[in-house]
């Protein structure tokens, strides 16, 4: 078994980061002319790190598979970006955000990591303000906070529903500036297919145009990859139809461990599925659990009216709701962390009390935050409070002004007015803690060959809190990466050029030669997506919100012997030099039909309940999930050894010298 | 739902394309536009047929990577949605439907309905930042206040997705609404004033380069636009690229 | 500056100065038309005074020359160009969904009215040219509204009058509010100024008809 080192540097955990920044190794800025960066992804990490190296002076070469670096999935993050600014003088400090991201992660997460990533997370406000990032404003002109599920304090800096966007657009004009200086050259529709290596290290990778289906060479002193989360794993998430584990998964393929890989956030307010057409889910934002009420009816019969057609909900009276939530949770209600609320929506719908066709939702109700905020609008403005139908009215504008987007896009897709009637809402795959294992400097175990943003798995632990992955994300990529990598590319001054004509590219082009050659001539019978979604209600039923022994080892058998179906039978029409989206798509599932089953593995072998991860066999008499602090404080990584099922697992310990590990509770 | 599908054929930018008829059946009112398009591709890839290419990704409304040209309209008969967040409902049962790319000389298609919209990209090359380095040694984030309205206004401006409608719509494929809303988010805030003079003036140059048509102010931008960009933009980029020609 | 009269934002910043030239000259001929409803002789007065005036005649005649030419040559030139932007077009286009048809057709009645241009200078302009530095006949301080009235005696001349000047208010109802947001004027005086200009557009022609089928009655 190989040993992982984490290069935690010594010292205490206050000054870990700002001492290994002092003592690392520095490239000069006239040797970093001389020096490649491979960057894989232009998300929030992504983009923000090929943007620094750029800047540093590095020559980056970047790759996205989408039309424009813009398009990057960070896009659709929707609540805001958390920094421990303290802004709002309520007690907030680098520390708290550090405590808050470690008790919300389940103790499952590095803690030298997480504090470095509070240390850093004001440092990302500054520079995205000065990037002219348009942040939420007061009235005095100065940065607006909200609150997020979680925590005790207002740290969330956010931008209408859409700062995912605001930072990624930040990032990518960053990034515009330096193609515009020639520093980047950026790939656009270009998908990694493999990644190089030359006597062990990361020295390049393999990619395929999307437009002519051309493989190309690319050499580099050092590879960095910012591709994203797995969760399409699931077929149905609200990550983007395109977002893959592929370039995380072939560098794990060529040596790197891959960590904690059952760890996945099932966000609870997405709009639930309307049919088996679905293609992909649609998140309603976390910041909705503050005014809304989550409910099922009582009565069974009530439920069946309602699926009938025969009765509305509005009509159901207040006792024959059952706000569970609330009756659960007494302390922390409708905002108990998302996972929290996730297995209790699932607990309520398996028990038959789900509200649409498919029994799979629940209500999230406004019109008691309506009536409240009316009341207060009508007192303000000297009115009559209880006139019913103007309370309603201004209370109505009142949500509209909060959540009128979120609303609305509620509205296009469902087609119910959730002014009037409750929304439906129900749990779905949004994020995946787990990713390639790094260590300290975000290096994964191959030498030169980064991971960074969601991509690795290294701050979230078994949870992560919203508002949180953005945090990462450009962390990552502007303050932490390019620093560390300089320490490794220290040594590379004097390497020169890359070399692609040697038979270390050779092999590697083959290899992905080859297995495009197989799909285009396999003449099977059933498309793509006719396995990735077979893979997704195994995923989803077996290794889904709760899970088991007995089901875990199904799920391996049956993605087994799904994959080898799917390497029989699978068609992929069109040939392999021209835009073939087929082609691209049957590349990526064959991975998610490995990672799934090492997915599986790793659920299987993690016999204790924390955070996303629900195992039925550890839980307390009143269906709480419970850890097992003495036999699971670590890291699973795993070595890949061939097949799925025979990676191997190396545990990195989690020590914690600041924080005492304690049970969660939001009883 | 039964639908006949008349849909732009081309195999690839040097190719010459087609409108192709396809029918197809038992479409439910609840899918959207793509999940329609998608369920299409599975029935011509049983066919043998090569499914129809179409550029797609977040399915949410914001990646701005769909681009469809749906019976004469960008993104459609609704409004303030992209293709993703259009739904079948929004079609009668027998309904003919005509899907073509986004079209424009500085928009080369790419495939079918894909098209390369990299133009955008070098208009941002060219002035679509604020030369701040990205090295965290900045001013701290409230060391200038700013206006309450013109945030908002600047938000407004950059919730853009860039998905490149303002060009489909417009007769004279003009990209004056895109190229505006980013010199008016930059323009409206304190950091971005510094290099307020240069930034129009390379964008609009660049612009002008890529083969855009020109600006004759039809509104049709404002109306197809999914994120709802006003043309307020349009008349702020006017004034900014005026008063920086007359300047240096 | 160079870079300026290349831009295309120049070329709109041209067609809009040009077309509000000519809508203030449109207005002042407009006023020297309606008094000829009134009073014969405020209208001969007005009329020998633009006539003969050197100022008007050597300064301002050809500064609105060029002006009308400018902005027809640029409206051409541009349209062509804007078509040449999307050599492949639509096979369906639903352009009323999202612009009105004045904007959409600037070009039709642009070239409408340009074609009663020459109809006009062919009624008077180029009589007047003739009368004035051609043949050089003595100076008449009291032909114009005889002359003008003549002309209106013909059915299908003001037919045609009253078909062109349909096209002028459809070209200014687009044209005349489009020109301020050329030149960067958008915001809470907005909508005062689309109600002024559009009512300007449908006024101005509607004077203009009119006054031709004023005389046209009245002659007989």
């Amino acid at each position: 078994m190989a040993t992982l080192d984490s290069k935690i540097p010594q010292g205490p955990l206050a000054d870990k980061w700002t001492n290994h920044k002092s003592h690392i190794n520095l490239v000069s800025p006239a040797n970093k002319r001389l020096i490649d960066v491979i960057v894989v992804g232009t998300g929030l990490a992504g983009a923000s790190a090929s943007a620094t190296l750029a800047e540093l002076g590095y020559n980056v070469k970047t790759f996205c598979f989408q039309d424009s670096p813009r398009r990057a999935h960070s896009i659709a993050a929707q609540g805001g970006i958390n920094a421990a600014k303290n802004y709002q003088g309520d007690g907030d400090s680098t520390y708290r955000l550090f405590y808050d991201t470690i008790k919300g992660g389940d103790y499952r997460s590095r803690e030298s990591n997480v504090h470095r990533l509070a240390e850093v997370s004001t440092n990302i406000i500054d520079q995205c303000v000065a990037q002219g990032v348009p942040f939420a404003r007061d009235y005095g002109g100065l940065l607006d906070n909200r609150s997020f599920g979680g925590v005790l304090v207002s740290r969330t800096f956010y931008a209408k529903g859409q700062t995912g966007q605001q930072l990624l657009l930040g990032a990518y004009s960053a990034m515009n500036r330096q193609i515009g200086r020639g520093k980047i050259k950026m790939y656009n529709r270009h998908e990694m297919m493999d990644l190089v290596l030359v006597d062990g290290k990361a020295r390049g990778i393999i990619t395929r145009n999307l437009v002519d289906g051309k493989i190309e060479r690319h050499g580099a002193h050092a590879v960095v990859i910012a591709s994203g989360g797995y969760g399409n794993v699931f077929f149905l998430s609200t990550n983007a139809m395109g977002s893959n584990v592929s370039a995380g998964w072939k560098i794990h393929k060529k040596g790197a461990h891959f960590a904690n890989p059952c760890f996945t956030q099932i966000h609870p307010t997405c709009i639930p599925v309307s049919g088996d057409h679905q293609s992909k889910l649609t998140l309603m934002s976390e910041s909705l659990r503050n005014d809304g009420r989550i409910w099922v009816p009582k009565k069974i019969e009530d439920v069946k009216a309602i699926r009938d057609g025969k009765l509305k909900p509005t009509a159901i009276a207040e006792e024959d709701r059952d706000y569970y939530l609330e009756r659960r949770y007494p302390a922390f209600g409708n905002l108990v962390p998302r996972d929290v609320a996730s297995r209790a929506a699932k607990e309520r719908c398996d028990e038959g009390y789900g509200v649409n066709k498919t029994g799979e939702a629940v209500y999230l109700d406004f019109a008691s935050a309506i009536i409240r905020y009316g009341k207060e609008e009508a007192h303000v403005k000297g009115l009559d409070a209880n006139n019913a139908a103007l309370v309603k009215k201004l209370g109505q504008g009142v949500v509209r002004a909060k959540y009128g987007n979120l609303f609305q896009m509620y509205e296009k897709i469902v087609d119910q007015d959730p002014y009037e009637t409750p929304m439906m809402i129900y749990p779905a795959v949004h994020y995946t803690m787990g990713g390639v294992w790094v260590d300290y400097n975000l290096m994964t175990s191959i030498p030169g060959c980064y991971a960074i943003g969601e991509a690795n798995f290294s701050d979230h632990g078994a949870n992560r809190l919203g508002a949180s992955a953005l945090m990462q994300g450009l962390a990552d990529g502007y303050f932490v990466l390019p620093y560390t990598i300089g320490d490794y590319l220290a040594d590379d001054i004097r390497t020169g050029a890359i070399n692609t004509d040697s038979p270390e590219f050779d092999a590697a082009e083959k290899a992905v030669q080859d297995q495009i050659d197989a799909f285009i001539n396999n003449n099977g019978s059933n498309t793509v997506d006719y396995y990735h979604r077979k893979l997704g209600k195994i995923m989803w039923n077996k290794c889904g919100m709760s899970r088991n022994a007995k089901e875990l080892k199904e799920a391996m058998v049956e993605i087994k012997a799904l994959r080898e179906d799917f390497y029989k039978n699978v068609n992929v029409p069109g040939t392999a030099n021209e835009f073939n989206e087929q082609l691209a798509k049957a590349g990526r599932v064959a991975d998610f039909l490995e990672l799934g089953e090492l997915f599986a593995k790793d659920a299987l072998e993690r016999t204790e309940s924390c955070g996303g991860h629900f195992r039925e066999e550890s839980q307390t008499p009143e269906g709480e999930a419970m850890r097992d602090d003495e036999n699971f404080t670590f890291v699973s990584a795993w070595e890949y050894k061939g097949e799925p099922a025979d990676a191997v697992l190396c545990k990195e310990a989690l020590n914690y010298e600041e924080i005492e590990v304690k049970t969660r509770s939001y009883k | 739902m039964n639908l006949t599908l008349k849909i732009w054929r081309q195999a690839n930018a040097d190719a010459t394309g087609s409108i192709e008829t396809y029918s197809i059946e038992n479409i439910s009112p609840d899918m959207s536009f793509l999940e329609m398009m998608d369920v299409h591709n599975e029935e011509l890839i049983a066919k043998g047929i090569d499914p129809v290419a179409f550029d797609h990704d977040c399915r949410e409304g914001i990646c701005g990577m769909c681009s469809m040209y749906i019976n004469g309209e960008a993104h459609g008969p609704d409004r303030l949605v992209t293709t993703c967040q259009l739904h079948m409902r929004k079609f009668k049962d027998g309904d003919t439907i005509t899907i073509e790319p986004f079209r424009a000389n500085a928009f080369p298609v790419v495939k079918d309905l894909a098209v390369d919209r990299s133009a955008f990209d070098r208009i941002q090359h060219a002035g679509g930042f604020v030369s701040v380095n990205t090295s965290g040694n900045t001013q701290d984030a409230n060391a200038i206040p700013i206006d309450k309205h013109d945030a908002d206004k600047a938000f407004d401006a950059a919730t853009c997705i860039g998905c490149g409608a303002c060009v489909a719509s417009c007769k004279n494929a003009s990209a004056m609404l895109f190229v505006s809303a980013k010199v008016s988010q930059y323009a409206l805030l304190p950091q971005g004033k510094v290099e307020a003079v240069d930034r129009v003036q390379n964008m609009v140059k660049q612009m002008d380069e890529e083969g855009f048509g020109n600006c004759t102010n039809t509104g049709a931008c404002e109306v197809e636009c999914p994120k709802g960009i006003s043309l307020e933009n349009i008349a702020r980029m006017n004034r900014e690229y005026l008063s920086a020609s007359l300047k240096g | 500056m160079s870079a300026l009269i290349k831009s295309s934002l120049a070329r709109k910043y041209a067609m809009a100065l040009s077309g509000l030239f000519l809508v203030f000259f449109l207005l002042q001929h407009f006023t020297i038309n309606l008094t000829s409803v009134f009073s014969e002789t405020v209208f001969n007065e007005l009329s020998h005074f633009m006539g003969n005036n050197p100022l008007v005649q050597f300064a301002l005649q050809p500064v609105l020359i060029f002006g009308v030419i400018f902005h027809f040559i640029m409206g051409f030139v541009l349209d062509l160009k804007n078509r040449s932007a999307r050599s492949s077009k639509y096979a369906t286009n639903n352009g009323a969904a999202n612009s009105s048809w004045m904007s959409r057709n600037m070009i039709i009645s642009g070239a409408v009215v340009l074609s009663f241009l020459g109809l006009h200078f062919y009624d008077f302009w180029f009589p007047e040219m003739n009368y004035k530095y051609i043949e050089v006949l003595p100076e008449n301080p009291t032909r114009y509204f005889e002359e003008m009235v003549h002309k209106f005696e013909s059915p299908v001349r003001v037919g045609l009058y009253v078909i062109s000047f349909g096209f002028l208010a459809l070209h200014l109802m687009h044209g005349f509010s489009s020109s301020f947001q050329s030149l960067g004027a958008n915001n809470k005086y907005t909508r005062a100024i689309k109600g002024f200009t559009t009512a300007f557009a449908i006024g101005v022609p509607l004077g203009f008809v009119f006054i031709a089928l004023f005389h046209h009655l009245n002659a007989f």
